[in-house]
């Protein structure tokens, strides 16, 4: 049996708006995966111990609030730091168009806009493991 | 009053068997004759029809939906109990709703602008959105708060800010709704605040605190203290009110959050009127009298997309409070037993494609809302599914409420929908779903107790996926999202930078180098000891506020005694 792929559902800042974050992460469950949700209000450095601790796949981050240009670069630099480059970091949420290269640059492999089916995001993150980088 | 029962969770009679359907001859004989050729030529698009809650609706609604269904005591008459034509004899003949859109971003002085802007534009009362920081009782300059300053609300962290936020704005004469929870207190003491250096009189100023700690931690979960000294603080809230500030609603008890964190119609009916039951117990059990503190609770429901769905809705919310208070708390005045509610458009039915296609959602959903009987509403912006909205946007959706009051009709006569057969049952069925949980609730000890067990966060959770289940499987359409899809231009939409950090950041540092940091650290400590005993904080809090000790520094204060709270996992 292959092993199963492990993400971890995290929603950073002070947003409570989790309603995204636990479809997701049943989803992903009902898609086989192990998933690990955070709870809210996760600061970027508890997201990276988390990771590291569950030894994570994927980190799927929850922003609504307009907070992901602070939030991103932060966990992206902390992951680095901590030897996980190779962890697929994905956001969902309310993202404006203009802000997606900005993001993709610092290292998030996909952002998934409202309205996004939960297969498109099985999907993706399937493509995405499955394939040695 | 010393009915020592008063205060505590009573449970009611029990669940009502739902009546058996038995159809007339004429349309059983329409059955047979028209219906069943029909459907052998034609058979209808799907096998089930469904509200957008996944509640099953009947082809047709016939006089026998409405069997043993009394006209004289479940509908009555508009003023009159139960209330479910409406709670005035005239309803929006005599006085529209109040037009009021929910405003906020960046710092004060922009929100001050767009509020004379709101009010310039024929909007006729003020709804204040804070930012994250605010409403978690974190200051701007907070480590926390970084990058969230001004995104989501206006930043306010201390009577500073709220001075700059009503300039120039007569609160004697505007009412104001403001949008806080956790630390409402703290903003209603900055608020009542700027009034009296205004000269406004307390006994007259008039508005609404959201105050309502329960639906966070059931969906919107911007809470910070346990839920006993949480409604501690509400009920001082309410306490305070009935003594200094008779006309401001102290709460407002709201199923708009339930209903955006995926509830459907009846759960966000349910648990907000159980919300409201908790509030009067715990009211009740200070020793509040109920007619006195009942006149100063308000409602606030969401307009979903689902048309009669929430007609019926709000006309089975008016019939349970009105038989709750009568019936559960003994309440006297007609004041107490009249449900009075502010509606929004749902924010979450708003789609990021094609966004124009939300003022078309909007205009249906705040219809709903006005046939409905709400006495104020808010309809959302088209680009609120990607910022804030910008003036132009917010624009179109104020005149979306002008273009309903004055150019449709509807509001010419008093709930023109009252007696169809349809609405009719479906109201009676709203209502028993919404007792069936209530019972529910009741049985496991109240609203706190429930909340503790994750009872309703788990009904919603996963009520949430099942509907994005059918979203998925197309067995639910979202024009834009899952059918009809094309391409767009991206909106302009409002962008909030960095600078309203900084420029909060500086107005905090000159507030505190300013103030008397001795007059702060002595009402701060008085703050901390009442609250380690049982006196009303309201006070306290205002002398804190009145020395210029910023919202963090109050809320520290509490935190000190209170501790914080951590939701229980129900993932």
């Amino acid at each position: 049996m292959t092993k199963k792929i492990r993400v971890l559902i995290a929603k950073p800042g002070l947003d409570g708006h989790d309603r995204g974050a636990k479809v997701i992460a049943r989803a992903l469950r009902d898609a086989g995966m192990e998933v690990i949700y955070t709870g809210l209000r996760q600061t970027p450095e508890m997201i990276a111990s988390a990771a590291v601790q569950e030894d994570v796949d994927v980190i799927g981050l929850s922003i609504l609030s307009g907070a992901h240009g602070t939030i991103c670069p932060q966990l992206m630099n902390l992951l680095r730091e901590k030897g996980m480059d190779d962890v697929t970091v994905l956001v969902g949420g309310i993202i404006p168009e203009a802000d997606i290269p900005a993001l993709k640059l610092a290292g998030i492999a996909q952002i998934f806009l409202p309205g996004t089916s939960t297969q498109e995001i099985v999907e993706f993150i399937h493509q995405r493991i499955a394939q040695p980088s | 009053m010393s009915d020592p029962n008063q205060g505590k969770t009573q449970t009611i009679a029990p669940a009502e068997p739902t009546p058996q359907r038995k159809p007339s001859k004429r349309e059983k004989a329409w059955e047979k004759n028209t219906l069943q050729p029909t459907l052998q030529k034609n058979p209808e698009r799907q096998a089930e029809f469904t509200t957008i809650s996944g509640y099953p609706i009947r082809r047709l609604y016939t006089e026998a939906d409405l069997a043993g269904w009394n006209p004289d005591t479940q509908l009555g008459q508009p003023g009159e109990p139960p209330y479910t034509r409406g709670i005035h004899a005239t309803m929006h003949r005599g006085r529209l709703w109040t037009m009021r859109q929910f405003a906020g971003f960046g710092a004060a002085e922009d929100t001050n602008q767009r509020f004379r802007y709101l009010l310039a534009q024929g909007q006729s009362g003020l709804s204040t959105a804070f930012d994250l920081p605010t409403l978690m009782g974190y200051d701007s300059d907070h480590p926390l708060s970084e990058g969230e300053v001004g995104k989501c609300g206006v930043a306010i962290s201390s009577l500073a800010d709220m001075e700059v936020l009503f300039d120039q704005i007569p609160l004697a004469d505007v009412t104001t709704s403001m949008t806080i929870n956790s630390p409402a207190a703290v903003i209603w003491a900055m608020y009542l605040a700027v009034a009296e250096k205004q000269g406004a009189d307390w006994k007259k100023i008039s508005g609404t605190l959201q105050n309502d700690i329960l639906k966070e931690y059931i969906a919107q979960k911007e809470y910070i203290y346990p839920p006993d000294p949480s409604m501690r603080l509400v009920i001082d809230t309410f306490e305070f009110g009935v003594k200094y500030t008779p006309k401001f609603n102290t709460i407002s008890i709201s199923g708009y959050h339930i209903r955006e964190a995926g509830s459907t119609a009846i759960q966000e009916l349910a648990f907000t009127l159980r919300d409201g039951m908790e509030y009067v117990e715990w009211a009740l059990r200070r020793g509040l009298l109920i007619d006195e503190f009942s006149p100063q609770l308000s409602f606030f429901f969401n307009a979903h997309s689902d048309f009669f769905e929430e007609i019926a809705k709000y006309r089975a919310a008016r019939r349970i409070w009105h038989k709750a208070m009568t019936e559960r708390y003994g309440a006297k005045s007609a004041r107490s037993w009249a449900l009075r509610f502010h509606t929004q458009t749902a924010g979450c039915s708003l789609t990021a494609q094609q966004p124009y296609n939300n003022v078309v959602r909007t205009a249906l959903q705040a219809l709903a809302a006005v046939l409905g009987g709400t006495q104020s509403l808010h309809t959302n912006s088209l680009d609120e599914a990607w910022a804030l909205p910008t003036e132009f946007a917010a624009t179109i959706a104020l005149r979306t409420q002008q273009i309903i009051a004055h150019e449709t009709g509807v509001t010419n006569t008093v709930d023109p929908l009252g007696g169809s057969y349809f609405v009719e049952a479906l109201t009676n069925e709203v209502e028993r779903g919404a007792w069936d949980y209530i019972r529910k609730i009741d049985a496991l000890g109240g609203m706190v107790a429930a909340i503790e067990r994750g009872f309703p966060q788990r009904e919603i959770a996963e009520a949430s996926y099942r509907y994005q289940r059918e979203l998925d499987n197309k067995e639910k359409l979202m024009v834009g999202v899952n059918a009809f899809v094309s391409e767009e231009k991206p909106l302009e939409t409002l962008q909030i930078d960095e600078s309203v950090a900084h420029r909060q950041a500086e107005r905090l540092r000159k507030v505190r180098a300013e103030r008397s940091n001795d007059e702060v650290a002595r009402q701060l400590s008085a703050l901390r000891t009442a609250s380690k005993g049982k006196d009303n904080l309201m006070p306290f809090i205002l002398d804190a506020v009145k020395a210029y000790a910023t919202l963090g520094e109050i809320c520290d204060a509490m935190r000190d005694t209170f501790g914080t709270y951590e939701e229980v996992a129900i993932t």
